[in-house]
């Protein structure tokens, strides 16, 4: 019988297996961050252990960083000896640092990819849960905890036990004015939040091939959100034709070879798969969260659904969530004001997606009591949006351009959501207390965040009246 | 990690479905670079008001749950985040055991890996200890040995758990260490044409 992409690739990493125990997998990369890091490092020198691969081990700060004033000393000083701890352990351990004055600095889940890092088949994992967006390459990657990094760090290897399969057939194509957020939001929505615990997911389907990579990164990087431990998509042209050329992608004679290799990279005919769905893709609206949870999801020309119109034993999550998010049963999403817009994050802050953001603010101007910020989601993506002069676009609009980081997806550094103002933002999650204390959060595309922001409230983008952007400098 | 055989306690009920780790654990305090001291942050923005005085409705701080070290929620515990800090706090604050229908991948994996207990319960047993346990003070008496949860009130349960994991648990073992010893392993395979530095 044959293999599937996820059966192929532990295998080719599998370096010890017995029975009852789990299997040893090796890690071809793993990425650090000043977050997850510290006490993995700290009990390396506890136990007198070295980094194994320090040349496998790539390290950049992202979460915790300020997007304003870079320059030490931080307003924060907790977050200033995370950030101090990450530089002493990567020199005393001699890892690759990417800090606040690399021009390879950024969001790890975008530098990776960007610099060509990210290939297909390879093993990758960091402390962050949002790793799985790796898997828009044909790569195994997931996120761990601490103690995982500290094992990773010293062996080089992960202690894993095989994980259960599951295809996501996604039949049809997207509707247009629709994104690839829309579509991983509404697959959220239908299959639900913890639909995928257990299992390693793969993405098929031609809608799926038509996606470029940053839109494939989208939906891998949620693919979390519905609990799967990874996400899949077979590498394919448009795979290769963004790697090549890229820093750390093979060259020369070794890029045929790596495609030959890459190439082998699928599930075959013949694999079976522990579940198998099917999702079509032309159901898919914009999307907008109404709840604390990325499942709890409304197409935009909804309503926000009564609790007792659900499931029942979704009845009693949906009134808490309700009660948090502070909108009543029946409010029509398109007439719901915003006060914050956030565009930035693992999920959406890549060049693609502020070239689309653009687009809708092109001409307009952020609405009156909005408070509307860019983050890009790394120092390249900020150069070259700056050489196309998005930053402009997004500045004249009235946004705030900052410097690169994970900023209000998480709200670590000082750009927080104040208590009961609604954002809507293209992170991931829409927890409560995510991205401040009682602050509400609506997942929506970059699109979707943009148009919000000029119109002070959810607005339908696919009736959105663009105006051609003069001069653009791609 | 400490090794844990059989251990009784006070439950805890959090009949709450989808805890995610931005609740064990809100972001602000994800900057220690120490493994301890999260105790005091465990579901900060429930248990606390903006003040930082009590907030007396939340479950942890009535006075007949203050001792407990055995928390009973609902299903997908511990979703979200990879942050380890949420294993960190709850043992912290004193939980050694969580019992719940089901729990998020990564978060069930980091509570191995710091001598937390993870149970998974059905849906019944689960609304049982959650109801036994509703305004009063009820123990729990949890033997991995023989893999069974009981009360002095007739409720037994038997759970599953991976017999590795068992051995781990029950032996407070260090995984780190047992993968090194297959250090001449790993260094063959890296040896072949795997993997390129």
């Amino acid at each position: 019988m044959g293999k599937t992409m996820y059966e192929k690739i532990w295998d080719r990493h599998l370096v010890h297996e017995e029975k009852g125990q789990p299997g040893i997998l090796y890690i071809d990369l793993h990425l650090v961050h000043e977050v997850t890091s510290p006490q993995a490092f700290e009990g390396l020198r506890v136990s007198g252990r070295k980094v194994r691969r320090p040349d496998l081990t790539f390290a950049t700060m992202d979460h915790s960083i300020p997007t304003l004033n870079r320059s030490f000393p931080f307003k924060d000083e907790v977050a200033q000896k995370q950030v101090e701890a990450l530089d002493k352990n990567c020199r005393d351990f001699e890892i690759e640092l990417y800090d606040l004055n690399s021009r390879n600095q950024g969001i790890v889940h975008v530098i990776a990819p960007e610099l060509g890092l990210t290939q297909p088949g390879q093993t990758i994992v960091c402390g962050d849960s949002h790793t799985s967006t790796h898997g828009a390459f044909g790569a195994l990657a997931f996120g761990i905890g601490t103690s995982e990094v500290e094992h990773v760090l010293a062996t080089q290897t992960l202690k894993q036990y095989k994980s259960k399969t599951l295809a996501i057939n996604i039949e049809g194509e997207l509707p247009q004015g629709t994104t690839a957020k829309d579509l991983i939001l509404s697959m959220i929505g239908k299959f639900g939040h913890d639909f995928a615990t257990g299992y390693v997911m793969e993405y098929r389907g031609d809608a799926i091939k038509k996606l470029s990579m940053e839109e494939r990164m989208t939906v891998c990087n949620m693919s979390i959100e519905m609990g799967a431990r990874a996400g899949l998509i077979e590498p394919d042209e448009t795979t290769f034709h963004y790697i090549k050329g890229r820093q750390f992608a093979p060259k020369e004679e070794e890029w045929e070879a790596a495609i030959q290799d890459w190439k082998q990279l699928y599930s075959d005919a013949d694999a079976s798969f522990d579940e198998v769905v099917t999702f079509n893709a032309e159901e898919v609206t914009p999307k907008v969260t109404w709840g604390t949870n990325p499942g709890q999801v409304a197409g935009i020309t909804e309503k926000v659904p009564s609790p007792e119109e659900l499931p029942e034993d979704q009845q009693l999550a949906a009134r808490k969530a309700l009660d948090y998010i502070g909108l009543k049963p029946g409010t029509r999403i398109d007439e719901t004001p915003v006060d914050v817009v956030f565009i930035g994050s693992c999920t959406n802050s890549r060049i693609e997606d502020l070239r689309k953001a653009a687009e809708i603010v092109n001409g307009y101007k952020v609405a009156e009591n909005v408070r509307a910020l860019v983050v890009p989601g790394s120092y390249q993506v900020k150069k070259q949006a700056e050489q196309e002069g998005l930053s402009d676009i997004f500045t004249e609009a009235g946004f705030e351009w900052r410097e690169a980081g994970c900023s209000m997806c998480l709200g670590m550094n000082e750009d927080i959501v104040q208590p009961g103002e609604r954002c809507a933002s293209t992170s991931n999650r829409n927890f409560e207390g995510r991205q401040g204390r009682k602050a509400r959060t609506h997942l929506v595309s970059p699109e979707m965040a943009a148009a919000a922001a000029i119109e002070g409230k959810f607005t339908d983008v696919r009736n959105w009246n663009v105006k051609k952007i003069e001069g653009i400098r791609q | 990690m400490e090794p844990i055989k059989q251990f009784s306690g006070t439950v805890c009920p959090l009949d709450r479905s989808n805890v995610d780790t931005d609740q064990i654990i809100p972001k602000q305090f994800l900057k220690r670079i120490e493994r301890t001291g999260f105790g005091q942050f465990l579901f900060y923005h429930w248990r606390l008001d903006e003040e930082g005085k009590e907030n007396e409705a939340f479950v942890l701080n009535k006075k007949q749950y203050k001792d407990a070290s055995i928390l009973v929620a609902g299903n997908n515990f511990g979703c979200g985040s990879s942050r380890e800090h949420a294993p960190w706090a709850l043992l912290d604050y004193g939980f050694r055991v969580v019992i719940a229908p089901s729990f998020a991948d990564i978060f069930y994996n980091n509570c191995l890996k710091n001598g937390i207990l993870p149970i998974s319960l059905s849906e019944e047993q689960v609304g049982e200890l959650l109801h036994t346990a509703e305004g009063k003070q009820t123990e729990l008496f949890v033997d991995l040995e023989q893999q069974k949860v009981t009360n002095n009130n007739g409720f037994s349960a038997e759970f599953q758990i991976d017999p590795y994991w068992k051995q781990m648990l029950l032996n407070g073992w260090d995984e780190i260490s047992l993968t090194l010893t297959l250090d001449e392993q790993i260094t063959k395979f890296e040896k072949s044409a795997m993997v390129k530095g």
